[in-house]
């Protein structure tokens, strides 16, 4: 770890167990059709230097899940239960000025579209230079040192000019790496990266995501790296979690959630996503249906109404009883341990390819 | 959900599949950049799409891939005639289209269909399904047997909706379900082209996967042609027959699916395959790690390309003739039958990992130079 001395947000208790710990927790929306229970009962667990994939669809609650940590939603509409502890310091009830403390100093967050989480009234320099007066108490000038340091690791060129740029003068990759040089100013334990490379294109985004893996060897930082891209999170994550309406179904290493997965949503993703090796005589598998809405969510198992085992499931408890995910390597599914081996070796697997 | 495709193959098919359907050469769009005070006049252009020569077949279904701002979607727009071309031509089944007036184009309009990326914009909200996908028959004043409603509900149970929906708003639909509207309404005219931008990029995987099948089922059922424009090079594998891969306005490499995936030639190609993330799922990988490319920095602006062969200032390759001599889309030895490549030294052709990765990107190269010698 390279984190350095820094001031702590609060004591941290001797028994602090996981870096980041996430605990049942439930953030729900008021919104003019009724209550949209937004994340529903998700628990994780991140360590130090870990990355933590998190995957799913749009609407499924990972985005929400990780404005929550930062305390970035909006407290007149929003309801928050459960906890968050980071280092044992517990955020879902903590103060504005605790949490701002945190912000861009211990936890930093990189924004899918950074044109529009850059601000273009101020030029990129001071952008980056900001958080860290902040946060450090550094001065105007050492600060701007930082920034055009921070700019030149990642790979703007003529660091020392672009710093005095304004982000319309950046291309989108390049806008992405000062979003990059901005997270990582503090030298933060706890990166979230909010579908960091969607708005980019395929050669620009291998750029930065080899940059980000490359900068977490250097810096130590845990990321939290959300997508919708099971391609990407291959790529980046040494563990996954799979998101769907509100809550987690499935979570393992990389390596176990990819060639051995367990859940019937995880089947689904996979197989109907088209790889450049995949068998072209066939055709995609896609999952049957639409994903639910989260005003009035499906009873049971969420994913029951798109799924094509729940006959294969002893009475209808598919419908009536909501599967539990046990902790470490585990799936949400009321199917046994052997059929879910079963079903994959012999009906997904051929499958792809 | 879409079993059994009742449509009835387009009308009067005198040409034979395999022939020519739509042949552009040359193909030209340059959008004026106007500035000065305190006359504007133009000072430039921006070279959108700069000579491209297409062929679609018959029945076939063509990829059109490349990073924004190649100018794959002004392709689309110009085959489609819904913006001017600068010069160049475009024939379609031996007719010039390239300037033809409304009259003339009125004809041919519906045969060669759009469907649009964002079924969002895409649809009007104020009107019911039924009158969107009868709107081109009634604007081409056909009258089908039994009545354009009964031919609507047809559609919609084609393209795997209820039928049901007929009086139903675009807002009640999912976007997944929107973008089937929109195969409906293309289908509407028993068109012989399809021209489709982008048209799951905006769609969940699960959803995108839905739709790619619905259209695969469209192509090979009816045997429409299809020129499928995406970025996404393992959809676009997925769906065409041939492909082409843009890069600046131009096509720099155009062949069979199975000879531009797995035996490219030109150093670009090379690139964006390298560049997609891919999920390993077997331990022991039969075809070996894949070769590893990294580019630096992004693609130069199209209003001053660079001179002679466009990828040269990102290309690893890139020698003095390439400043100063434009490669021509030519066959290269080693190339399979109707595989061009524009490239004076072109690559190997294979995907596989070689001895040395390619990382042109500065930060990278220091950081992963920093790693190997701590290592």
């Amino acid at each position: 770890m390279t984190t350095v001395t820094k001031e702590a947000g609060a004591p941290v208790p001797a028994d602090a167990g996981a870096f980041l710990s996430v605990r049942d927790l439930h953030v729900s929306f008021k919104t003019e059709d009724g209550v949209v229970k937004a994340v529903d009962g998700l628990s994780f667990d991140l360590e130090r230097g870990r990355t933590l994939g998190i995957v799913g669809e749009s609407g499924s609650g990972k985005s929400v899940t990780n404005l929550t940590i930062l305390g970035l939603h909006n407290p007149q509409f929003t309801t928050v239960e459960g906890e968050i502890l980071l280092e044992g310091q517990e955020l879902t009830t903590a103060r504005e000025s605790q949490l701002e403390r945190l912000r861009g100093n211990k936890v930093a967050m990189i924004f899918q579209d950074p044109l529009t989480a850059l601000s273009p009234y101020y030029t990129v320099g001071r952008q980056i230079a900001e958080p860290f007066m902040k946060h450090t108490g550094a001065s105007k000038k050492a600060a701007w040192a930082r920034a055009v340091e921070m700019l030149g690791k990642v790979g703007i060129p003529n660091p020392k000019e672009r710093a005095s740029d304004y982000p319309h003068q950046f291309s989108g990759g390049m806008r992405q790496r000062a979003m990059i040089a901005m997270a990582l100013v503090c030298d933060p334990d706890l990166l979230i990266a909010d579908e960091p490379t969607t708005a980019l294109d395929v050669t620009v985004q291998a750029q930065i995501l080899d940059l980000l893996k490359d900068l977490q060897q250097e810096f130590g930082s845990a990321i939290i790296f959300i997508t919708h891209d099971l391609g990407v999170i291959a790529d980046m994550a040494d563990d996954i979690m799979v998101m769907y309406a509100g809550g987690a179904v499935e979570r393992g290493t990389t390596a176990e959630v990819l060639r051995s997965p367990q859940h019937p949503y995880t089947w689904g993703l996979l197989n109907s996503m088209p790889r450049l090796d995949s068998d072209l005589s066939a055709p995609l598998a896609p999952i049957p249906g639409t994903p639910p809405s989260l005003l009035n969510p499906p009873s049971g198992c969420r994913f029951h109404p798109r799924c094509t085992f729940q006959d294969r499931v002893d009475g209808n408890r598919c419908v009536t009883e909501r599967p539990l995910l046990a902790p470490d390597r585990a799936s949400a599914c009321h199917l046994t341990a052997e059929q879910k081996h079963t079903i994959f070796v012999e009906e997904i697997r051929p499958r792809l390819g | 959900m879409t079993e059994d495709l009742v449509l009835p193959a387009p009308r009067d098919t005198d040409v034979p599949a395999g022939e020519p359907l739509l042949e552009v050469s040359g193909l030209t769009k340059h959008f004026p950049v106007k500035g000065g005070f305190p006359i504007r006049r133009t000072i430039g252009a921006v070279q959108a799409v700069d000579g491209i020569d297409l062929t679609v077949h018959v029945g076939e279904s063509f990829g059109l891939v490349g990073e924004s701002g190649c100018g794959k979607s002004t392709t689309g727009r110009l085959i489609t005639r819904l913006l001017e071309p600068t010069a160049g031509k475009i024939s379609y089944r031996g007719q010039d289209i390239t300037h033809a007036g409304r009259k003339d184009l009125a004809p041919i309009r519906s045969e060669i269909q759009m469907i649009f990326q964002d079924p969002y914009s895409s649809l009007n909200p104020r009107q019911t399904v039924g009158k969107i996908i009868s709107g081109p028959m009634e604007i081409n004043g056909i009258n089908p047997e039994g009545g354009r409603e009964k031919r609507v509900r047809e559609l919609l149970e084609i393209v795997g909706l209820n039928p049901e929906h007929y009086n139903r708003f675009p807002h009640e639909f999912s976007g997944g379900q929107r973008q089937r509207i929109g195969v409906a309404r293309a289908l509407a005219l028993e068109p012989k082209l399809i021209v489709a931008d982008e048209p799951v990029s905006a769609l969940d995987v699960s959803i995108q996967a839905q739709v790619v099948n619905l259209l695969q089922e469209v192509q090979r059922e009816l045997g429409i042609a299809f020129l499928f424009i995406a970025h996404d090079l393992a959809v676009v594998r997925h769906f065409s027959h041939r492909v082409a891969v843009m890069y600046l306005g131009k096509i720099i490499e155009v062949g069979d699916r199975a000879s531009i995936y797995a035996r490219p030639r030109h150093p670009y190609t090379h690139a964006l395959l390298s560049a997609v993330p891919e999920v390993n799922l077997s331990e022991a990988e039969d075809a070996g790690p894949r070769e590893r490319i990294r580019l630096a920095g992004d693609v130069p602006s199209p209003i001053a390309p660079p001179s002679g062969c466009r990828f040269r200032t990102r290309c690893w390759k890139a020698q003095d003739k390439c400043a100063t001599e434009e490669p021509p889309l030519v066959q290269l030895s080693g190339n399979h039958e109707g595989h061009l490549t524009a490239c004076h030294f072109p690559e190997e052709p294979s995907t596989e990992a070689r001895e040395e990765d390619i990382v042109l990107d500065p930060a990278l190269a220091a950081l992963e130079e920093d790693v190997v010698d701590e290592g």
